[in-house]
């Protein structure tokens, strides 16, 4: 679904990414992990076309520099870690923005775009929420407004950077296992950055190590989240166990480094 | 219980309650004016005005002349002006994500003021010279603005603009200043200009029509696009829209408009954010309610504002720009403190 060979961004002075290599599968989840700064969210923002990047990108078989933004946003659909939320907008205004690469510049939404927009609402419990104003959600409420745009884009790919950022453990759940779910109904491609390992390795079918820039580890979850990597990638004393289904599970230890 | 959700627009209802509210401030505004005609007369002069209706004020010619060619063009021509400056804050407000955006704030009256000011002093003697170099003094003055704002930080976004456009204003007005006074007997010309009059007859409804027919139709197509722009330039453009193009469509279009309220009435200050933001309040935030309520509710304004202008310290006159911005001044200070403590 997603290709990249060569992946290099340069931010002022800064190689942020460099000469990354990454495959994501159509259905897949994969999860790119690595400590601050080591250029997750641009990944993100190169493979939506959002800064100036070298190397080739694929989308759908097709190199991404040939597609117009409107093509490329009928591919991808893309939640920044922080969004702009307009204060005043509804939330279902919010919700049919995502429609906007399938209507005409100065045209207006169909109905179909408002069916669209309707059965997402619906499907994300949002419904009873869709006349209030954006800026009286609580941060649950607004994660899920975020999710219902980009899910009314209807990508066959997802790219979430840090979905869980400010949520409490609750809503965290809530929201990665709406995204799983939804990834298993529709068959959609989810790209996530996220920075708790161990929910990373719960969720993602592989993971992607990037540090300063560069790929340093990719695979199944067992084989990138070990001690030794995280250890040193992420200059942490950790241990690492199987947990209850299998998955690694990150600890902290004490003391350390 | 449902509540039946769906898009933003304006709704019917208070398109109409809108346009009664202008009806009725252009009726009010008609009343008023030095000759002494009956309030009732005039009611029914207006209906007469309507098409398809006949109906016998009972006035002498001279008196309905008084009315047609005074009173009538100078609510009309504070109609369009108002509901022009309204709609182009608007425009501007979404294309700098900023309530406060203005066209004043932006280089277009500091333009417009240089080079109407160096109309009168350079050539006296032309008499339609002012709103042409208006005209095309408010379009250089946001255009310098942009410019600088684009050269001075391509990523600074909506913030940079807007203290390009202030340092702009200042410079412009700095020159201005310096050409006025070369011809200190001209400098009552001058600041009549410059604090806005909106009595100069059918010449001026007809010479701005054309322009606020055409920039007014382009702001009201752009409302969904603004909306789009509301979640910042990154994230539309991952929908698909190129913001710098909007931007541009919507800057020309708010400009165009700017630039025909300035020429043919001065500097009228202020209508451009109270009303924009006197109808988020009460309608809703979609630009696809904002721009064309902001349109009406902008003329309604300008029309009342005339008003009181004409009746505050008859019977002499105060400028009009005096009373929008006696008004706009306090509401800013209101406007900015809301929006700064709702931004944290």
């Amino acid at each position: 679904m997603i290709s990249a060979s060569g992946l290099s961004v340069r931010l002022g002075e800064r190689d942020v990414l460099d000469g990354v290599d990454f495959e994501v599968r159509r259905g897949e989840w994969v999860g790119v992990i690595g400590p601050n700064g080591a250029g997750k969210s641009t990944l993100l923002k190169a493979l939506m076309g959002l800064v100036r990047h070298r190397g080739a990108i694929m989308l759908d078989s097709r190199p991404a520099g040939g597609l117009k933004p409107r093509e490329r946003a009928r591919l991808l659909a893309y939640a920044p870690q922080t969004p702009a939320l307009p204060r005043d907008m509804t939330v279902f205004d919010y919700a049919l923005l995502g429609r906007t690469p399938f209507i005409p510049y100065l045209g207006r939404e169909s109905r179909h775009d408002r069916e669209v927009t309707e059965s997402v609402l619906d499907r994300l419990d949002l419904t009873a929420l869709a006349t209030r104003r954006v800026g009286e959600l609580s941060g649950g409420e607004r994660q899920r407004v975020v999710l219902a745009r980009a899910l009314a884009q209807e990508a066959p790919a997802l790219l979430l950077d840090e979905p869980t950022t400010a949520l409490d453990l609750g809503h965290q759940q809530q929201v990665l296992e709406l995204v799983d779910r939804l990834r298993r109904t529709d068959g959609l491609t989810v790209v996530t950055t996220l920075h708790d390992l161990t929910v990373a390795g719960l969720y993602a079918d592989s993971l992607l190590l990037l540090t300063e820039g560069r790929a340093a580890a990719a695979g199944e979850p067992a084989r990138v989240l070990t001690e030794e990597l995280v250890g040193r990638h992420f200059d942490a004393h950790v241990k690492i166990e199987p947990g209850p289904d299998g998955r690694p599970v990150v600890h902290l230890v004490r003391g350390g480094p | 219980m449902v509540t039946q959700a769906g898009p933003s627009r304006a709704r019917p209802l208070w398109v109409v309650c809108a346009l009664g509210v202008l009806a009725a401030s252009m009726v009010a505004a008609l009343l008023d004016g030095a000759a002494d005609i009956s309030p009732w007369q005039v009611v029914l002069q207006v209906v007469d005005w309507l098409p398809f209706t006949d109906v016998d004020s009972g006035l002498a010619p001279v008196e309905q002349g008084l009315l047609f060619e005074l009173r009538l063009p100078r609510v009309l021509v504070a109609a369009v002006v108002g509901g022009l400056l309204a709609v182009a804050g608007a425009g501007y407000q979404g294309v700098f994500r900023n309530p406060l955006a203005d066209p004043y704030l932006l280089g277009a009256a500091a333009g417009a003021g240089l080079a109407a000011t160096a109309a009168i002093v350079l050539f006296p003697a032309v008499a339609g010279g002012v709103p042409v170099a208006a005209f095309l003094g408010a379009v250089g003055g946001v255009f310098l603005s942009y410019l600088l704002g684009n050269t001075a930080g391509r990523d600074g976004g909506t913030a940079t603009l807007v203290l390009a456009g202030v340092a702009v204003t200042s410079f412009l007005t700095a020159i201005q200043t310096f050409v006025q006074q070369f011809k200190v007997e001209e400098l009552q010309r001058i600041y009549s200009w410059i604090l806005g009059d909106v009595g100069g007859g059918w010449d001026q409804f007809w010479l701005v029509l054309p322009y606020a027919v055409v920039s007014s139709v382009l702001l009201l197509l752009h409302g969904r696009m603004l909306d789009v722009l509301s979640v910042g330039d990154e994230e539309a453009t991952s929908l698909g829209v190129r913001a710098s193009r909007v931007r541009l469509m919507v800057l020309l279009a708010a400009c165009l408009a700017t630039a025909a309220a300035v020429a043919v009435s001065g500097l009228i200050g202020f209508v451009g954010i109270v009303v924009p933001h006197v109808v988020r309040r009460i309608a809703g935030g979609s630009y696809r309610i904002v721009l064309p309520l902001s349109l009406i509710g902008g003329a309604a304004f300008l029309v009342l504002a005339d008003l009181a202008a004409r009746t505050v310290i008859a019977p002499a006159e105060l400028p009009i720009g005096v009373v929008t911005m006696f008004v706009g001044a306090p509401f800013f200070v209101a406007v900015l403190r809301v929006t700064r403590r709702t931004a944290t």
